[in-house]
């Protein structure tokens, strides 16, 4: 019994005595704690990264958090109820399902802590402002390119991640309402929906690409998504434009050598910069822009090296 | 060894460590308790207090309804796929179909007890192993949650009440100062039932003789397929509780939720000495256990430990429980 309790004691100590100093030091700062959608994918650690590099410059304390999978809704309202306990100065949230959240947003309004929105943005007037990417404008310049690379005519299909999420709506839309609205001689053969995994991407844009022999792009609408078109382009050893989403390292080497046209990236750590100063201007009272277009760019080999590109690119 | 001992001894010696298990279990969730405490004020805050049993409440369903199969000898892989399978159907009942709260309720717990019997025939009249017969079933759910629901998650907004389930406090009407969840109060109830059911009913008998010595209770003379089954189909009814708590608490049923819960409520259930080799194991630790993980957590967060580094500790923590119950069980 002792064993166990002193075990227990000491590991608990010894995880808890770092941070526990930190905090101590840093008690004047106001804190900004940001719940994420996620935490180990590329994409959320460059958002973070943007976060901690706006509370040096702006002297703010942040945490980050998110739960393992997008899926786990339950796990992000309680870290959401741990964040409020934490009584912080204001909440940064990326809602996984706006409507669960609601209960502790209205707390966090009664308590008087601003909330901004980041990333995929709250459906509720609670949020004082949302920072994220007009994914909308970027798929449409994202269709735009594609309609220049394969000239303006033939066969396009589209590869995205899912049909509910916010993202997956508005960039297949995005792409999809450009091409018919600007490019009326380019046709859309097929819109799939891959989950953004890398293997069930890769078989079904296979299959896309076995069922249109003359297809002449493709548009990968997230980095799952992008990277299974590359996959499925090269093991059928096929030749065509492919435009994808995002970055990560398999698909800035397939821009470099010439398997991947070009793609969009967001600007991951220009939405954590910017819900953290966003947050701050929310704690002075300032006032805060409602949306916060966090920006996005096309890229491809000419520029994947210039430096405000390869500030917003991920490996 | 513990083969050749009779019943009653092993029994009486189970009873006996198993107490001294939860004494361990619960000093452990004292210190810890303590500990964050001190290194975090807000630890003790009404909000912290309440928004840690808040989440104890599913993983502590879950994970009872993990124990009484794990007691058999058996493992129920399915309790989380499941828990979501059974909020998708009180979603089809209550929200495209319009019927009655109550009814919504009422499914919800057949249609676990249901699918916990088809594991339990599985198990006991096909002889699959349980560890792949719910692997089987934990992946059958997933796929039906998704298919019955669209893929999408169902909103409870069209029934009022639903949400005073897990979020609504009958507690907080009576002591304003108390404001305890319905959901916490729900899984007090689950738990005072399970164990009653253990230590009192002879289901709860044949469960511990099916982990002791199956073989011997089967040539006693009883029917131990039709134990076996009733005891999977029980599970199968709390793990719809379970789904009734957190589509109350997210006011919908999410489809994608669940894959993964069940190895949190398996941590739960070892953490409070309950022999993964079946024929031990109590109800309070469980409930010991899955607080235990939800303080950690809560503290870890409250001391903005890196996220990282919170997996590390919880995974220690469970090695360190195990471990300290096989040194003690050596020395026994």
């Amino acid at each position: 019994m002792l064993t166990r309790r002193i075990i227990l004691g000491g590991l608990s100590v010894a995880a808890v005595s770092g941070p526990g100093a930190m905090i101590a030091s840093a008690q004047d700062k106001p804190y900004v704690a940001l719940i994420s959608k996620g935490f180990q994918h590329q994409f959320w650690q460059a958002v973070k990264a943007g976060a901690d590099k706006a509370a040096a410059e702006l002297s703010v304390r942040v945490t980050f958090e998110g739960p393992d999978s997008e899926s786990q809704v339950d796990r992000q309202i309680d870290m959401l109820a741990a964040a409020l306990a934490k009584k912080p100065a204001a909440i940064g949230f990326a809602a996984l399902d706006s409507q669960a959240a609601i209960p502790l947003l209205r707390q966090a309004q009664q308590a008087r802590i601003p909330v901004i929105a980041f990333d995929s943005g709250v459906d509720s007037d609670i949020p004082v402002a949302t920072a994220a990417t007009n994914n909308l404008a970027a798929a449409a310049l994202a269709a735009d390119k594609m309609a220049g690379l394969v000239g303006g005519e033939g066969k396009v299909a589209l590869l995205v991640h899912d049909q509910t999420s916010r993202t997956g709506i508005d960039r297949r839309d995005g792409f999809v309402n450009r091409i018919k609205s600007s490019h009326p001689k380019i046709r859309i053969v097929a819109t799939e929906y891959g989950g953004g995994d890398h293997l069930k991407s890769t078989e079904i844009a296979k299959a896309i690409l076995q069922a249109h022999q003359d297809l002449k792009g493709m548009f990968g609408a997230n980095e799952g998504s992008a990277i299974g078109v590359i996959n499925a382009v090269k093991e059928l050893n096929r030749k065509l434009v492919v435009i994808g989403y995002d970055s990560g390292a398999p698909q800035k080497q397939a821009i470099r050598d010439g398997r991947m046209a070009g793609a969009i990236t967001q600007n991951p750590i220009g939405i954590g910069y910017k819900t953290v100063e966003a947050a701050l201007k929310a704690i002075k009272g300032q006032p805060v822009e409602k949306v916060i277009d966090t920006g996005f760019y096309y890229y491809d080999k000419t520029n994947i090296d210039q430096p405000d590109i390869k500030a917003v690119l991920y490996d | 060894m513990t083969m050749a001992m009779p019943k009653q001894v092993l029994l009486a010696g189970s009873r006996l460590s198993g107490a001294r298990h939860r004494l361990l279990a619960f000093s452990s969730l004292i210190a810890l308790i303590v500990i964050f405490s001190l290194a975090a004020p807000d630890f003790l805050s009404a909000g912290n207090v309440i928004a840690i049993l808040q989440s104890t409440s599913v993983n502590g369903v879950l994970a009872i309804a993990a124990t009484l199969v794990i007691i058999t000898g058996g493992i129920d892989l399915s309790v989380g796929t499941l828990m979501t399978f059974c909020a998708v159907i009180a979603g089809v009942v209550l929200t495209y179909w319009g019927l009655p709260l109550g009814l919504g309720v009422l499914a919800a717990i057949a249609a676990g007890s249901l699918a916990g019997l088809t594991s339990g025939t599985c198990v006991a009249k096909l002889r699959i192993p349980p560890f792949i017969a719910t692997l089987g079933m934990m992946l059958a759910l997933k796929g039906l949650a998704l298919v019955i629901s669209g893929t999408r998650p169902i909103y409870f907004n069209n029934t009022p009440g639903f949400t005073e389930i897990a979020q609504g406090s009958l507690v907080g009407l009576v002591l304003p100062a108390l404001p305890i969840p319905n959901g916490v109060l729900i899984l007090f109830l689950v738990a005072i039932m399970a164990s009653f059911i253990l230590q009192r009913t002879v289901l709860g008998r044949y469960t511990f003789a099916l982990g002791s010595n199956e073989e011997a209770v089967r040539l006693s003379g009883v029917n131990t397929d039709r134990w076996k089954m009733a005891v999977y189909a029980l599970a199968g009814g709390i793990c719809g509780i379970a789904g009734l708590l957190i589509a109350s608490r997210l006011n919908s049923a999410q489809p994608a939720l669940g894959q993964g819960y069940e190895l949190d409520a398996i941590a739960a259930v070892v953490i409070g000495g309950t022999s993964l080799s079946g024929g031990r194991g109590t109800i309070v630790g469980t409930l010991i256990g899955a607080l235990i993980m939800s303080v950690l957590a809560f503290g870890l967060r409250l001391l903005s430990v890196p996220q990282e580094w919170q997996f590390v500790v919880t995974g220690s923590i469970i090695i360190l429980a195990v471990y300290i119950d096989i040194l003690r069980r050596g020395k026994a």
